[in-house]
């Protein structure tokens, strides 16, 4: 896993309602492989612990990671070991944002069935995106399809003490 | 009678197979598909297919995991068995709620509950 920090890449969030993000971004590649996710989704979480999120927003964050880094190797790349999972990360007291791209063309989520219908409630697929809405404050696909921006903010209340621990 | 396969440990109750997860992340994308064939492969052992999952100890699940429990569903609806899912800690459930999977699958609190219900199952309340 090659793992880089991104410097000049911080900067304030413009997204009405959101709490303001501060902080290095941080990236690191995966091959197109399922058994990889793991010490990506480890790598977010180990600097989330750092700020005391709680174990809700761990399971959270790493539901959303699993689903979308998943997609990226399995319907992005098509399981292409040639091709890379592109993920960016950045973590503060209040918030976590990840960046999680692929090589592929993209795709509309507009266009996915919902999985919720009871005539599909059967079928095996599709549920990802879903999930990752229902546990994110925050999911955008770039126009192309291909990268997905999550959103969580930390729910602990003991985030501004972390905070001050963090930044003096 | 135990046994166990793959990540999985199975045990016999009569009729009834019992299936445990030896590990808590077990459902995780990576390890999935390994649970699936295994699955799959003691459903199809079975004539009428009896099964009990127990969900205790464990603290994630992806969508692909929903997929697997979804086609071993098919594959014992297909054999005119029946499958009973137990033991979910609350924010898994929280997973079955939103995908409104709760509506397919019949989940209980507990192994027991979930054993009687397939003792009873089908039969007469006069016998």
């Amino acid at each position: 896993m090659k793992q880089m920090q991104i410097q000049g890449k911080c900067k304030q969030n413009g997204q009405a309602g959101l709490p303001p993000a501060s902080g290095r971004w941080c990236g690191l590649e995966i091959p197109s492989t399922l058994s990889r996710i793991p010490e990506a989704e480890e790598a977010i979480l180990r600097q989330c612990e750092k700020f005391s999120y709680t174990d809700r927003d761990l399971f959270a964050l790493k539901l959303a990671l699993d689903e979308a880094i998943a997609n990226a190797v399995k319907h992005g790349n098509k399981m292409d070991s040639h091709k890379n999972v592109h993920i960016k990360y950045r973590v503060t007291s209040r918030r976590v944002d990840v960046v999680v791209g692929d090589e592929g063309p993209g795709f509309n989520p507009a266009n996915l069935p919902d999985p919720t219908d009871d005539g599909r409630l059967d079928c095996p697929g599709g549920r990802g995106i879903l999930l990752m809405r229902a546990f994110m404050n925050n999911v955008v696909y770039n126009p192309s399809g291909n990268s997905v921006t999550l959103t969580k903010f930390n729910e602990s209340p003991r985030r501004f003490v972390s905070r001050n621990v963090a930044f003096g | 009678m135990q046994q166990d396969a793959a990540s999985l440990k199975i045990t016999r109750d009569g009729e009834i197979l019992q299936v445990e997860f030896t590990s808590r992340k077990i459902l995780d994308e990576g390890n999935i598909a390994e649970i699936g064939d295994a699955l799959g492969a003691l459903i199809e052992g079975e004539l009428r297919p009896r099964l009990i999952i127990s969900f205790a100890g464990v603290d994630h699940l992806s969508s692909a995991a929903l997929g697997t429990l979804i086609m071993a569903n098919n594959k014992i609806q297909g054999r005119e068995g029946q499958l009973r899912l137990c033991d979910i800690a609350p924010q898994i459930y929280e997973v079955f709620l939103i995908t409104k999977l709760n509506k397919l699958f019949h989940i209980y609190p507990t192994i027991k509950a979930a054993r009687e219900s397939l003792q009873n199952h089908g039969r007469s309340p006069f016998v």
